[in-house]
């Protein structure tokens, strides 16, 4: 292959203009990767600044620095920005767009223009919310709860409001354009169950965005007519209900969990086998786990109202789908761990981010089944408890798998190496930073302390000051990769077609991809994960 | 189940057989996390070794189709079967904590940015602090005057969320004295952190002390006749009235068939509802004449106005 490459000198994509405006109005799926992975790095360090000073601010039980209402503004602002312009957009825009097309063999996405204009339009709803933050903030929390959002709210909830909504239409347009591109554009004889995981897992991921972003933006705009035009659709006193604000918000983002937890999975499934070297263990059960995680994630909202004022029955049997729903992921976890087995493992960096994202993944998903059981919620929810069990799941899981992912997929998209040791030293700083940050919140929550608040009483001071410990170990790991993945770019060592030896189209081409992917369209023969690797089988079928 | 249940040894004391009872199915629900954790955590440790690139373990064997069928139905199956467990006993504990017991004493809560406003039966008033006996079930009957607010009793393992335009319910049966933590934990707005205070749990006698020292001259179903007359509502539901308006005493608790067909029963929520929206659940055979009072009575009155109208005999027409 080497020798071909070196025959047919194509230019990289990287190599592809060296133009601003060769990159801003790029249609190639690889590039805007590049765009989406630069902004959301921008937005991951503006989220873990106000997180940064909310650890702070809590070292003390009477606060800091801060006064409520600029607390109350950071959570919100730390919130809508890690949820929507980090967590979202994460793995999909980012590795999804990047790896999609070459998984399947394919040149670019089906509507190569559509991906330029999402990504415009998620950076025209980033202008908002970052406004909306700089002109005063907003004072809402992240979900915006009516009718404190609608008729009492003093922040700027309008321009947050509308920055949220003008992002969701970002989500749409990708969703879409993956679910397209994986039906019509896959290389002949890629077949569905040729596909690796990773495509599958982004295929669910596709379905729940298309399926649920709309609720979100017409949720947003009942908002807005409310705050804005008086129309009651929430506030009692306009004859509205505030229950129903929370039944669409939820039947939004308990599925939007699953929209940033599923690309976390379908990473998982391509380090597992690529660091073991083996096929993942029931590979359809896990493919088909994965649409079902996207199916019965509509059906679960109402756990997050068992003391909202839903009837006791609703409450029961969305408790009890709740509990469903952690099947499919527990058959993922234990089909991840069986791959190991007769596998040859390796602890390279992506690996343990891997390995870090089961065990994070598992503490979040069991202290779920928690907060699932309804009696045992009445006590936990609106307390740290929930605070603790969303973030390992968002943030020890699928934050760890994006390190994970940018770790692995670095070479290819970069073409070079980044250190290894220092990958695997902040892979380990992730996992032990995050579980001294967050398992003291779990205590708290237990304890009796509700989320939200600024101040506090003094017996929770010594669970805080060890929660904020742990998050200055997390600010210095999350930087970190900053740092040596950037001067990777320049000094790091040369990756070659495939660093790893793992099996995928991706590694079949070099590093970094050039502009057209494949030169001719790649046949495909052989099954995913095709361990023990033969030499290329890719060569002999690639005669045009 | 909860009186039989010993008090764990570690934690918050809990203050009731409901929060004893919590504490166990809480540990109960830990336990069984571990014995989830453990198993994985070990085959990850044993397999990264034994299967580490460089060993030369063997790797030959392959499962059977039927033993791969085997063993991915028992991990799906097994755990949540397990789980179910923890399902069925919440949902117990669920149905326990939104069923108040008839006969409880009544104590009404106004959530309001940034305060907790109690009212006892007496009239008695007070504001962040709750004085309640030991040993009495009672039920707190709680709205809000502008956003969700939500009653948390940490002591108690219990919390409801405290909702504008409607009625919702906690109860208790504390089973020791002192001073526990009150808290609101939906998120409020500037001072949400501070909208808290104490929950105080009294001996029977002290609890009757303390009424006899903050009592008011006047009860709350006084109270609400004061507000009855103010607001005219005699002039259509008296005896003395021209207007067909349906009666009132007798009215709390039964069920009500409305215009449209449904049969709604009569409780707090259904009383508020006609006084601020007559026109939900309007009784079958009356005109729809009754005025809208939302905007011009305070939830303070509403609940004394509740209070008169279910104090009032069957048959009165006040």
């Amino acid at each position: 292959m080497t020798a071909e490459a070196k025959a047919l000198p194509s230019k990289s994509y990287l190599e592809d203009g060296y133009t601003l405006s060769s990159w801003f109005f790029s249609t190639d799926h690889k590039r805007i990767a590049i765009l989406y992975f630069v902004s959301i790095t921008l937005f991951f360090f503006v989220g873990g600044a106000a997180a940064t000073l909310i650890r702070l601010e809590l070292l003390s039980p009477t606060g800091l620095f801060l006064s409520n209402d600029a607390y109350n503004r950071l959570f919100t602002i730390h919130g809508v920005v890690m949820v929507w312009f980090f967590l979202i957009p994460s793995i999909p825009n980012t590795f999804g767009n990047f790896l999609i097309p070459i998984m399947i063999g394919a040149k670019d996405l089906a509507f190569p223009k559509l991906n330029l204009a999402s990504w415009w339009i998620f950076v025209l709803a980033g202008c908002f919310v970052i406004a909306a933050l700089l002109i005063g903030g907003v004072d809402t929390g992240w979900t915006f709860y009516a009718p404190f959002s609608t008729m009492f709210s003093n922040g700027y909830v309008v321009p947050a409001v509308i920055g949220v909504f003008i992002a969701g239409f970002s989500t749409i347009l990708t969703g879409l354009n993956f679910i397209v591109t994986i039906h019509k554009l896959r290389a002949p004889g890629m077949t569905w169950f040729r596909l690796p995981l990773f495509v599958w897992a982004i295929y669910a991921t596709s379905l729940v965005m298309v399926l649920a972003t709309p609720v979100l933006a017409t949720t947003l705009m009942l908002i807005f007519a409310e705050r804005v035009l008086g129309l009651g659709f929430f506030d009692p006193k306009l004859g509205g209900d505030p229950v129903l604000y929370q039944h669409l918000f939820w039947f939004y983002s308990h599925p939007a969990v699953y929209i940033m937890v599923l690309p976390a999975m379908a990473v998982m499934s391509e380090l597992m086998s690529a660091f073991c070297k083996r096929r993942v263990f029931g590979y359809k059960v896990v493919a088909y786990s994965s649409l079902a995680i996207a199916g019965l994630g509509f059906l679960v909202w109402g756990h997050h109202m068992f003391v909202a004022g839903e009837s006791v029955y609703a409450g029961l049997v969305f408790s009890l789908l709740s509990f469903s729903i952690a099947v499919p992921s527990a058959i993922k976890v234990f089909n991840w761990t069986a791959t190991m087995r007769k596998g040859y493992v390796s602890l390279d960096a992506p690996m343990l981010f891997a390995l870090g994202f089961i065990g994070l993944f598992v503490i979040g998903g069991l202290s779920g089944l928690f907060v699932a059981a309804t009696g045992l919620d009445v006590h936990l929810t609106r307390t740290y408890f929930v605070i603790a069990h969303f973030h390992f799941i968002m943030v020890g899981g699928t934050v760890s798998c994006y390190f994970g992912a940018l770790h692995f997929w670095w070479p290819k998209m970069t073409g070079r190496m980044y250190p290894e040791m220092l990958g695997r030293g902040t892979a380990l700083m992730i996992f032990f930073g995050f579980i001294l940050t967050f398992m003291p919140q779990f205590i708290l929550g237990w304890l009796g302390m509700p989320r939200r608040y600024h101040l506090y009483p003094p017996e929770f001071q010594v669970l805080n000051v060890l929660s904020s410990a742990g998050a200055s170990i997390l600010a210095v790991a999350y930087t970190l990769p900053l740092i040596y993945l950037g001067w990777s770019l320049f000094y790091g060592k040369r990756a070659g077609a495939n660093p790893w030896g793992a099996a995928g189209l991706e590694w079949l081409i070099p590093s970094p991809p050039p502009r057209e992917n494949f030169e001719t369209v790649p046949v495909v023969t052989w099954e995913a994960y095709p361990y023990p690797l033969k030499p290329q089988p890719v060569e002999r079928k690639e005669t045009p | 189940m909860g009186a039989i249940l010993p008090t764990p040894p570690i934690g918050l004391t809990p203050l009731s057989a409901y929060a004893a009872e919590y504490d166990w199915l809480f540990f109960g629900m830990c336990l069984l996390s571990l014995c989830f954790m453990v198993p994985i955590a070990v085959a990850i440790v044993y397999f990264a070794v034994k299967y580490h690139k460089d060993s030369k373990a063997d790797r030959s064997e392959r499962i059977s189709r039927r033993s791969r069928l085997i063993l991915e139905s028992s991990w799906a199956g097994i755990p949540f079967l397990l789980t179910l467990g923890v399902f069925v006993w919440a949902g117990k504990m669920y149905v326990e904590w939104a069923t108040p017991p008839k006969g409880a004493l009544e104590i009404a809560v106004i959530g309001k940015q940034w305060m907790w406003k109690f009212q006892h039966p007496g009239g008695q008033r007070e504001i962040n602090t709750l004085h309640v006996p030991v040993g009495r079930p009672v039920k707190l009957v709680m709205t809000s005057q502008d956003v969700i607010h939500s009653l948390f009793l940490p002591a108690l393992r219990i919390k409801m969320d405290v909702i504008p335009g409607r009625y919702t319910h906690l109860w208790f049966t504390a089973t020791k004295t002192g001073t526990f933590r009150l808290e609101c934990a939906e998120y409020c707005g500037t001072d949400h952190s501070r909208m808290g205070g104490s929950l105080i749990v009294m001996t029977s006698a002290d609890y009757q002390s303390w009424l006899a020292h903050a009592g008011t001259a006047i009860s709350l179903a006084a109270a609400g006749a004061e507000v009855y007359r103010k607001n005219g509502c005699s002039g259509c539901h008296g005896a003395n009235s021209t207007v067909h308006a349906p009666t009132l005493g007798g009215l709390f608790g039964t069920m009500v068939r409305t215009a449209d067909g449904r049969e709604v029963l009569a409780d707090e929520g259904y009383i508020r509802d006609c006084i601020t929206l007559p026109d939900k659940n309007r009784v079958a055979g009356f005109p729809p004449i009754m005025p809208d009072f939302s905007g011009t009575i305070s939830e303070a009155d509403l609940i004394k106005l509740i209070a008169y109208i279910r104090s009032l005999p069957p048959g009165a027409r006040p």
